[in-house]
């Protein structure tokens, strides 16, 4: 099962990030997790937040260029190795890894939530599923 | 079917245009030589008189009027007629230097009008039709020249002038318009908001689109067409010669006919000044033989373009030129190479990016830079950096390919760049040559 994450682009100049956190700060969007990949002309930022599809639509109109990607994401218990075990059933998967981001918290404690981008996303749930590993869902990831 | 304005004339045979040229330049010529000292020193000095001017070959021997001639003659210094003779001036908006200001008696409003009116007419005008002028009015030719033309034609007339968009559409949409008149950096700007507004090209009333007074390539054109499912129509002009309407796309969207009638078209070498044969690419010059207050003969334009006089499937006999590659005031001199931003804009359709952009001219230690500022699109945007990359790697190199020389391309947000009512700003240099 694989979740929504929001991909803006974001122009290379002072006050873009801020322009695109301002217009989901008016909407009441809140962020579950947020990692931004940048060259020296321009960044992408990637967000998990709690409605996807409002997200993407008031981002949308407020002029930005924005898409929605599916990602996979993980719950791991927070605690040395967690990372590790969770990466050698990707291995054991055979699952090719594009980027990943990780956060810590939640309402639930000890737990670190993985976003992992792979290039066939599909594929990879089917053979994560038989390794045993359970996929979190949107509503996993709106309750967090 | 081919319909014309005034098809006497339009669809005249090259042996009567020929005719009505020679005549029409021989007492031009002399209503010049006695009207207007400032052109009769110049064929003094060189040794021509009105007797020497006999048929369209002696057109050569006359000397050339430039845009620096008009600012040494500026203001009254070109006029043909007396000023109580004169019921109106028109203006370009001098961004590239003095103003240039246009005389016109009764009988020039009129034949400009004229003009107006075949490209109409071409684009498939008639009395049943809206259409809307939204070139600005006022100094600039291109709405009072439309505004005449359509007048002529018998459309119901909108004169909306240019900006406010929304009230644009509102108009668009409530009156059903189904002829727009603007520059076309506008035509695609209202189609960029007419599709945020949700309106798709079977929702647009419009038919017909005539837009003109800047450079725009055919990508552009094709780009339009989709978005407002119309025909789009170039229409060229320039306030010295009388206003937009000098020539004017027909049907087969092949080039722009001269009103040959009015105007004698030649191309020349813009270094040697030598006249080029047909075909050939060079800078265009134009003849006036039909006004009264604001003569212009052998007049340069900076407009580098070619001329053909084959038969054309509209019916129309009149020579058609080539859409300029760009005025060579746009022309930009970088790294001694010359561009053209109607090429960039070729580029960035090419690779899906739209057309809106802006280009970035400095010098950096003794070295031109040449910056492409172009607006992310939808369609152009992933979540992966790598593939954004190579689409901008790919733009980078369709960009040296077209022009020789490198350029830099900056991603910048959507809507950034700002849009225009009139004239596009699209180069901004800061070189300090």
């Amino acid at each position: 099962m694989s979740i929504k994450q929001i991909s803006v682009f974001l122009e290379n100049r002072p006050g873009m990030l801020k322009e695109m956190t301002s217009v989901l700060a008016a909407h009441k969007i809140d962020m579950r997790a947020l990692s931004i990949a940048e060259t020296k002309d321009f960044g992408i930022a990637r967000l998990v937040v709690d409605d996807a599809y409002q997200a993407i639509n008031i981002l949308k109109e407020s002029s930005f260029v924005a898409n929605l990607t599916p990602v996979l994401a993980v719950a791991v218990p927070d605690e040395p190795g967690g990372l590790d075990n969770l990466l050698g059933i990707f291995s054991d998967a055979q699952v090719n890894i594009e980027y990943m981001y990780a956060f810590i918290g939640g309402k639930e404690a000890k737990h670190a939530y993985l976003i992992f981008r792979v290039a066939d996303t599909k594929a990879a749930e089917a053979r994560l599923a038989s390794k045993g590993l359970r996929l979190m869902t949107q509503e996993d990831i709106a309750n967090i | 079917m081919e319909r014309y304005y005034q098809p006497e004339i339009e669809c005249a045979s090259r042996e009567e245009i020929r005719t009505i040229q020679e005549e029409r330049l021989k007492a031009q010529v002399r209503h010049v030589w006695e009207n207007v000292p400032y052109y009769r020193r110049k064929m003094e000095e060189k040794g021509v008189t009105p007797d020497d001017i006999q048929t369209l070959e002696d057109l050569s021997k006359l000397p050339f009027l430039s845009k620096s001639d008009l600012r040494d003659a500026y203001p009254y210094g070109l006029l043909g007629v007396p000023l109580k003779d004169c019921v109106r001036i028109q203006s370009t908006s001098g961004t590239t230097g003095k103003r240039v200001v246009a005389f016109y008696t009764p009988h020039d409003i009129d034949l400009w009008e004229d003009c107006c009116a075949r490209a109409i007419v071409a684009a498939g005008g008639t009395d049943e039709d809206v259409c809307q002028v939204s070139y600005g009015y006022g100094l600039f030719t291109g709405g009072p020249g439309l505004n005449g033309g359509s007048h002529k034609v018998g459309c119901l007339t909108v004169p909306t002038s240019s900006g406010n968009t929304d009230r644009q559409i509102m108009f668009i949409m409530d009156l059903s318009t189904t002829i727009l008149c603007c520059t076309p950096s506008y035509a695609a700007y209202l189609g960029e908001r007419m599709k945020e507004m949700g309106y798709g090209p079977d929702d647009i009333p419009l038919k017909a689109g005539i837009f003109g007074a800047e450079a725009w390539s055919e990508e552009m054109r094709q780009d339009i067409q989709r978005t407002l499912g119309i025909k789009a129509y170039d229409i060229y002009g320039l306030t010295e010669l009388s206003g937009p309407g000098v020539s004017f796309e027909c049907s087969a969207q092949a080039g722009m006919h001269i009103n040959e009638d009015h105007f004698i078209a030649e191309i020349i070498d813009p270094d040697t000044c030598e006249v080029l044969p047909e075909g050939a690419q060079g800078e265009l010059v134009f003849t006036a033989i039909d006004k009264e207050a604001f003569p212009m003969i052998r007049y340069r334009t900076r407009d580098i373009c070619s001329l053909t006089r084959e038969k054309c499937s509209c019916g129309r006999t009149h020579v058609r030129m080539t859409k300029p590659k760009g005025r060579s005031d746009d022309m930009l001199i970088i790294r001694g190479v010359n561009v053209f931003p109607s090429q960039i804009e070729t580029v960035l359709l090419n690779h899906g990016y739209a057309a809106n952009y802006q280009i970035i001219v400095d010098r950096v230690n003794n070295t031109d830079t040449l910056d492409v500022q172009v607006e992310m699109t939808p369609e152009m945007f992933t979540d992966n950096i790598g593939e954004v990359e190579e689409r901008q790697r790919q733009l980078v190199d369709g960009l040296k390919s077209m022009l020789g020389i490198k350029a830099k391309v900056s991603l910048v947000a959507p809507k950034s760049i700002t849009r225009s009512e009139g004239k596009a700003v699209r180069i901004i240099d800061k070189r300090k040559i």
